[in-house]
């Protein structure tokens, strides 16, 4: 398993693996999205991102990696701010799985796909070939890797479009709405590769339970600012705050209870988890 | 989403066309496709040669004849336009039963017959023995402008993801009680059709940040590369080469 954290590079070793200052954006039909976002996100974390349609939360991710260029404010990654003359660099450190596979996966076979982010950093030869495998193998879909992308299903397109950014060595995965449209074995399975992954991760998501599940700590962004940041428990927790932002938790899921077995323990100092069958985070009244 | 299985063009299968390179099967492709259309069209016998030499090259790729003659079904719509020709072609005429047809015009309907056919069914070889993919990558290999194969690429690859959403805006005007006689069909094909392209648009806006984020600068990596050994060559070449034998007799003689 790599090591996603910077720990490689001295220099960056109190850096955060990201950090986020007062970032600003409208888009070009006068619609302002981003009204001074702030937050940063330590090596190791998991991070859910969560909020309303509209919030923002896919505008911030496009900035992450200089996509989108902001109004106001910076991006860090790693100690490297997003700029111009950086934004390659930034695009190898900051590996974005978009929310539609069939926007990420783009080629004619899942080799291809998984072999195009690290041979666009002149990566090639058994080299190439050698991370490939072992990307798809740490999403445990290193069968299908003469596959055209579009006969696999929905769930292993997916994990395939995780594959793509792991073969680049991100320092910070950002996952854009993983879990919608899976059925839920697919999400478990997702989940497992998730957690087994020892890497800085920032998840957005609508799926709380899911959050709960594999973040310890949640952001809420709303109208463009980053308006709650804690553990993801506590954020669950708080009716009024969930309320004002127009957030809502499954019906009978209570957070509280889904301590005890279910809330990970801070990332890297824990084995890979295996889904506990005794773990039901659903009230049984 | 709809997964479609395997590709429309690809016949699975462990022959020894299947085994080739698939640069070396575009060559010898292009070497019976030249003799086929340089024979004059009156050398009815050496059509009959070049014919030969392509129900060989399907034997040993295991295709049956049945399934040759489905996908040459294809071509049905341009043959179609060549059996006008005896109609309205000038010069000499012929007088068979009722009607008068011109003598340019046959041979001129025969040569589209006999050529297309041919060609398509070398063609249908090919595509039937060799993926997609590879297909592609032999293209690249054979210095084909890497723009023309990475449109292709893009082609084969989001083909089935519009013709999906084709499918599913379908659905959904059929729900809502839509029931079209076959020859209205085209009305709410016209109407949908702006929609899916604006869709499709966005979609290629998306894939297009997505490549980005991955490193993109504007160039595709070359990443296959099977080489051919020269017995390759000659096992490819062989049938071909006597296809553009007996052509290059047939205009010499």
């Amino acid at each position: 398993m790599r090591s996603g954290g910077s720990s490689s590079r001295g220099d960056h070793l109190s850096a955060p693996a990201l950090e986020v200052r007062g970032l600003e954006y409208t888009y070009p039909d006068g619609t302002q999205v981003l009204r001074g976002t702030d937050f940063h996100i330590h090596p190791g974390e998991r991070v859910a991102l969560l909020g309303p349609n509209g919030a923002g939360k896919t505008t911030l991710v496009l900035h992450l990696n200089g996509i989108l260029t902001p109004d106001a404010g910076d991006v860090t990654v790693a100690g490297l701010a997003v700029q111009p003359r950086t934004v390659k660099e930034i695009r190898r450190r900051v590996g974005i799985v978009f929310q539609d596979p069939d926007d990420q996966l783009f080629m004619t076979t899942v080799r291809q796909d998984v072999a195009f982010g690290p041979a666009n950093y002149g990566v090639t030869g058994e080299e190439l070939d050698r991370r490939v495998l072992d990307a798809l193998t740490d999403v445990g879909m290193a069968g299908v890797v003469d596959r055209p992308p579009h006969h696999l299903s929905l769930g292993e397109r997916r994990r395939v479009a995780v594959a793509t950014v792991l073969a680049m060595n991100p320092e910070i995965l950002v996952l854009d709405e993983p879990s919608s449209n899976m059925d839920p074995a697919s999400r478990r399975e997702l989940a497992d590769v998730l957690t087994g992954l020892e890497i800085t991760l920032l998840m957005i998501t609508h799926d709380l339970p899911y959050a709960l599940e594999l973040c310890p700590r949640a952001m809420i962004m709303n109208h463009g600012r980053i308006v709650a940041d804690g553990p993801t428990a506590a954020l669950l927790g708080d009716r009024e705050l969930m309320a004002a932002n127009r957030l809502e938790l499954p019906l009978g899921f209570d957070p509280s209870l889904a301590r005890p077995e279910r809330l990970p323990a801070p990332a890297l100092t824990r084995p890979a988890q295996l889904p506990d069958p005794r773990g039901r985070p659903f009230s049984s009244k | 989403m709809s997964a479609g299985h395997a590709h429309a063009l690809y016949v699975h299968g462990d022959s020894r066309v299947h085994a080739l390179p698939a640069h070396v099967k575009l060559v010898a492709l292009l070497i019976v496709i030249v003799a086929v259309v340089a024979t004059p069209r009156e050398r009815v016998g050496v059509f009959a040669a070049h014919a030969v030499v392509i129900i060989a090259a399907a034997a040993c790729a295991h295709l049956s004849p049945r399934f040759i003659g489905g996908r040459l079904l294809i071509g049905a719509p341009f043959l179609a336009f060549a059996f006008l020709l005896p109609f309205v072609g000038g010069g000499d005429r012929v007088v068979v039963g009722a009607l008068s047809l011109s003598v340019g015009g046959l041979w001129g309907a025969w040569s589209v017959l006999v050529k297309g056919t041919l060609a398509l069914a070398a063609s249908v070889v090919v595509t039937a023995t060799t993926p997609v993919p590879a297909l592609l990558a032999g293209l690249s290999r054979l210095r084909v402008p890497v723009v023309i194969t990475e449109i292709a690429g893009f082609m084969v690859r989001y083909l089935e993801v519009i013709a999906g959403e084709m499918h599913r805006a379908k659905v959904a005007m059929a729900a809502r009680g839509y029931q079209p006689r076959w020859a209205w069909q085209g009305t709410a094909l016209a109407t949908s059709a702006g929609a899916l392209f604006i869709r499709s648009h966005e979609r290629g806006e998306r894939v297009y940040d997505a490549m980005l984020s991955r490193g993109y600068q504007g160039r595709l990596p070359q990443l296959d590369a099977t080489a051919a050994t020269p017995a390759d060559w000659v096992r490819a070449l062989a049938l071909p080469l006597c296809a553009a034998a007996a052509a290059a007799l047939a205009v010499i003689i």
